[in-house]
């Protein structure tokens, strides 16, 4: 893509540049919608700053008829609305790109390159003529710039309509100002420059049976088809609005209107330690219950993370990592907390983690959570993170099979508990490592004292060395069943000598990045996991491969420092192959660190 | 052996109450505290309290955190769920079973260390939630199992065994509790189970967070002549303010004192606490002034103890979210699963 910005159809990237603050998000998205809407796949990331307003912000759009879903790594459009960034903004598009910005104030001099054409509009101006108030004229500024955009590129008008009276539905005296704001921008650039420019959009049929959706949306959806009750959290970015939507969804679905009576409850608790505690109390009592956090959430809810492990209490953690270490940068994008969150807590200790690729897959991964962890009777992990959890993604429609069941796990009812003889919360009975569990009030058979102190099988308190390792050698076979539960790795390639592992948001790069790759002359494999602890295949794969990226988004390479703990295998096979810049993967990146790999001789 | 079971010995004409259930159906463990420990006193009244009030014991659910007074649920209702969470924070434990099923009893005992430190966080927001349970501070003003480090709740200039002087404020959990917006805030002793039984019968049936401290001298690191948690100081320092009395909902009411210097105090469950006033103007509806006859008798050495503020009617965190009237847990998926239908349409607004 480095080759410039001749005629592109429906394939190039728009990177507009704001201010935070200034209501920028809902044009930005309504430019994105509209694309979709026209039947062109496309991709909108968010680059926002941890602040309320004033600090620049970034809106990336791809437009991508092939349907990839990573950043392809160019701008070939910069809108460049905030004065702070122009030479960045300028600085980043590609040759023979475009940009366009706010010409009420010029700037010839600032804003010159020869090889790209820029673009001035005075969208200040204009509003400024057109509407009162200045809070109108700030985000109408943002509108008509959609509104030359939409000249400049193709877009359809209709569709734009459609899409602000959907908007706007209750509030329809709004539809009319964007409309004429989207007019005034669309008219000037028709007059004043040759449209469409070559770089435009021609109407498919490609997203039909898709939405846009972001992750935390669909986690929240999950959570409401796997019925879930109880959920506790914290207010923490990127992971608030998962609890948002779930509250959302729950007051649609799970109130009774005329009784307002709710079949859930939600706690915003006073910090991530009681959050956790809530949860595993209401795991302890029988409910599917829930906690969304990121990374230093998880930190401080170590404590009961350990708890629940020993004391074997269901619980689903979502954690939608954020850039570490310590509060990092909040609003940026990592895979950090791979290594925290699958050991969590102190002493020994194992907890299943399942790695969502996209919001699809957040969907389905909670579902799964909730069954993983009740079977399991163990905290479980859904590690997103922020690009997926905040960005919204064209995913195909989000299925429902109604004769789900949700699996409760071993449960005693009550009247299994008076057929019983005698009841002992930690005898394995099965031989899998998961004991049956009684739930409190149900019967008096089924009484037991629970502890994160050492207990026997019968659950007594205990200090004598052999029933203490009866018991943590139990969880250990659990963990074996654990590996037949999981979900199992996506491989793809067709017996190549060289491998890619990845994992979660890196997904789409990869495949992007194979794809160049294979059309180079250098096939991949490869094998994105989707599951800890690790499926038997990833073994395979690292065993029929002869050198093997490891493609993460960390520092210190912690998916490939899982599987070397794990699976102990050749550590020279497993390159690290690291992006860790709070910025999403994009498949540039990976094509040139494997191309330089090669090209260095090692994997030749 | 660090369980030990205590033996199931059953006599014949034993009390039974409604549910044909004896005193020894109220039991638990054999208690392994320090002999003479407080804590285990008001293990016996609890095990009293769910007798008389015929509450069936597998329908209870015991939790606490961490040290002494956390380890007594092992010592009463063997037959109900019990969970020994971690320090300080069993009041978070407590809010999630409660919103999983709503409709068991939940008692939780913690102590100084565990509620006044660490847990001060935790102990104040199940309080602003009014969450439905009895909460009992079993304070002795010691740390016991790391062996004799000041509390939370420590008295200024009083003495460790060692002979350090405490220079630090005490937190009282009354005060904190009247600050907090309790809305059943009483104190007791250890060593009057007379004013401690019915305080906790009166604080099972209370429909909100029932917050009672009982004082509990610890024999070992805290009995001594300079400490003011001791059994003596306590004794000396006595000040019963109100004495409750809890009248069941179809026993009439029998005081044996004046008209006047009763308060009758309706439960949700019909129930009554019979406020007995010793203390002439004592009005236990009144926030402040509870909390300034606290301030007051406090300066002058005395330790008021009684049901010292109750507020019937506000609202619990299920009544603040009208959560259904069936335990969550006990839902039918086929009510909480909106359905593949209902999916296809909400997805409508996402394309």
């Amino acid at each position: 893509m480095s080759e410039g910005t001749k005629s592109r159809v429906n394939d190039f990237v728009i990177k507009l540049a704001n201010v935070n603050g200034t209501g920028s998000a809902s044009a930005n998205s309504l430019l994105m919608k509209a694309i979709f809407r026209m039947g062109i796949p496309v991709m909108g990331k968010n680059y926002f700053p941890s602040n309320i307003q004033g600090l620049p912000t970034w809106y990336e759009v791809r437009v991508t008829s092939d349907g990839h879903t990573a950043r392809s790594g160019s701008v070939d459009f910069a809108v460049a609305m905030n004065a702070q960034t122009y030479p960045q903004d300028l600085a980043e598009v590609s040759p023979g790109g475009y940009l366009l910005y706010d010409s009420t104030w010029p700037r010839s001099r600032v804003l010159q390159r020869d090889d790209i054409t820029v673009l001035g509009v005075p969208l200040a101006q204009l509003c400024n003529e057109t509407f009162d108030g200045a809070r109108a004229r700030i985000l109408m500024k943002n509108v008509c710039y959609v509104g030359a955009l939409a000249a400049l590129l193709d877009l359809d008008l209709d569709v734009i309509r459609q899409l602000l009276e959907e908007t706007f539905a209750s509030k329809k005296a709004l539809v009319a100002g964007n409309l004429t704001a989207i007019q005034l921008g669309y008219d000037y650039a028709r007059e004043n420059f040759d449209c469409p420019l070559p770089l435009r959009v021609e109407p498919l049929d490609r997203t039909a049976g898709h939405i846009m959706i972001d992750g935390n949306t669909a986690a929240a959806l999950g959570c409401v088809y796997a019925g879930a009750t109880v959920g506790a959290w914290y207010p923490i970015t990127p992971s608030t609005s998962l609890m948002d939507a779930f509250k959302a969804f729950c007051y649609r679905f799970r109130r009774d209107p005329e009784s307002g009576e709710k079949n859930y409850c939600i706690v915003q608790a006073e910090d991530e330690l009681a959050a956790i505690g809530m949860v595993l109390g209401a795991g302890w009592n029988g409910a599917r219950a829930f906690t969304p956090t990121s990374g230093p959430g998880i930190s401080l809810m170590n404590e009961f993370i350990g708890f629940g492990y020993f004391a074997e209490i269901p619980a689903v953690l979502f954690n939608v990592q954020r850039v570490g270490p310590s509060t990092g940068m909040p609003t940026r994008t990592q895979q950090c907390d791979l290594t925290t969150c699958a050991y969590a807590s102190h002493g020994d200790t194992r907890h299943p983690l399942l790695l969502p690729a996209d919001p699809r897959e957040c969907f389905e991964f909670a579902v799964n959570a909730f069954d993983l962890a009740e079977r399991l009777q163990t905290p479980v992990f859904v590690l997103s993170d922020l690009d997926i959890g905040m960005n919204d993604w064209m995913v195909p429609e989000l299925q429902w099979d109604d004769s789900y069941v949700p699996d409760r796990g071993k449960v005693l009812s009550s009247a299994e508990l008076e057929q019983a003889e005698q009841f002992y919360r930690y005898t394995d009975v099965d031989g899998d490592g998961i004991c049956y569990r009684s739930l409190p009030g149900v019967h008096p058979k089924g009484a037991y004292f629970l502890r994160g102190s050492g207990h026997n099988e019968r659950a007594e308190y205990t200090e004598d060395a052999e029933e203490y390792k009866a018991v943590v050698d139990r969880l250990l076979r659990k963990w074996e069943t654990a590996k037949e539960l999981v979900p199992e790795p996506v491989v793809s390639g067709a017996g190549n000598r060289l491998g890619i592992i990845s994992v979660g948001s890196c997904d789409g790069a990869v495949r992007e990045a194979t794809e160049l790759l294979a059309q180079k002359g250098v096939p991949l494999d490869y094998l994105r996991v989707r599951a800890f602890p690790f499926h038997e295949s990833v073994r395979q794969f690292i065993d029929e491969h002869e050198r093997i990226y490891v493609i993460e988004q960390n520092r210190d390479g912690q998916l490939r420092t899982l599987i070397i703990n794990e699976l102990e295998p050749d550590l020279a096979k497993l390159v690290p192959l690291l992006h860790y810049s709070g910025l999403p993967i994009d498949c540039r990146f990976i094509v040139r660190e494997i191309e330089s790999d090669i090209a260095a001789g090692v994997a030749a | 052996m660090s369980f030990i079971r205590k033996p199931d010995i059953r006599y014949k004409g034993q009390r039974t109450n409604a549910l044909g259930l004896t005193l020894r159906d109220y039991e638990g463990g054999m208690s392994t505290l320090c002999a003479g420990c407080g804590h285990d006193s008001i293990t016996s009244a609890l095990v009293q309290a769910f007798f008389e009030l015929d509450i069936e014991p597998y329908r209870v659910a015991k939790l606490s955190g961490i040290g002494c007074s956390s380890k007594t649920p092992a010592y009463f209702l063997s037959q109900a769920h019990g969970i020994n969470a971690v320090h300080g924070r069993m009041p978070a434990v407590a809010t999630g079973a409660n919103a999983a099923a709503r409709d068991l009893y939940y008692i939780g005992v913690s102590g100084d260390g565990d509620s006044l430190s660490i847990g001060l966080g935790q102990f104040a927001h199940a309080m602003r939630r009014n969450l439905h349970m009895l909460y009992l501070i079993e304070n002795n003003g010691v740390y016991g199992l790391t062996k004799g480090q000041f509390s939370a709740s420590a008295d200024i200039g009083s003495k460790a065994k060692k002979g350090e002087i405490n220079e630090q404020r005490p937190i009282d959990p009354v005060k904190t509790a009247l600050a907090m917006g309790g809305t059943f805030v009483a104190r007791g002793f250890s060593g009057d189970k007379d004013q401690l039984l019915p305080m906790l019968k009166a604080g099972l049936k209370h429909d909100g967070f029932a917050m009672i401290d009982v004082l509990s001298p610890c024999v070992t690191f805290n009995d001594h002549e300079d400490s003011t948690k001791s059994y003596a100081h306590t004794r000396q320092f006595y000040h019963p303010a109100v004495h409750a009395d809890f009248i069941p909902p179809a026993e009439p009411i029998r005081a044996g004192y004046d008209e006047g210097e009763a308060v009758p105090v309706q439960l949700h469950d019909g129930s009554q606490v019979l406020l007995r006033k010793v203390a002439p103007d004592y009005d236990p509806h009144d926030r402040a002034a509870a909390m300034s006859y606290l301030e007051r008798h406090e300066q002058a050495g005395e330790i008021v103890t009684g049901l010292l503020y109750i507020e019937e009617h506000r609202p619990t965190m299920h009544a603040i979210n009208q959560t259904a009237a069936t335990a969550l847990r006990d839902l039918d998926y086929s009510v909480l699963n909106p359905g593949a239908a209902a999916l296809a349409e909400l997805q409508k607004r996402f394309r």
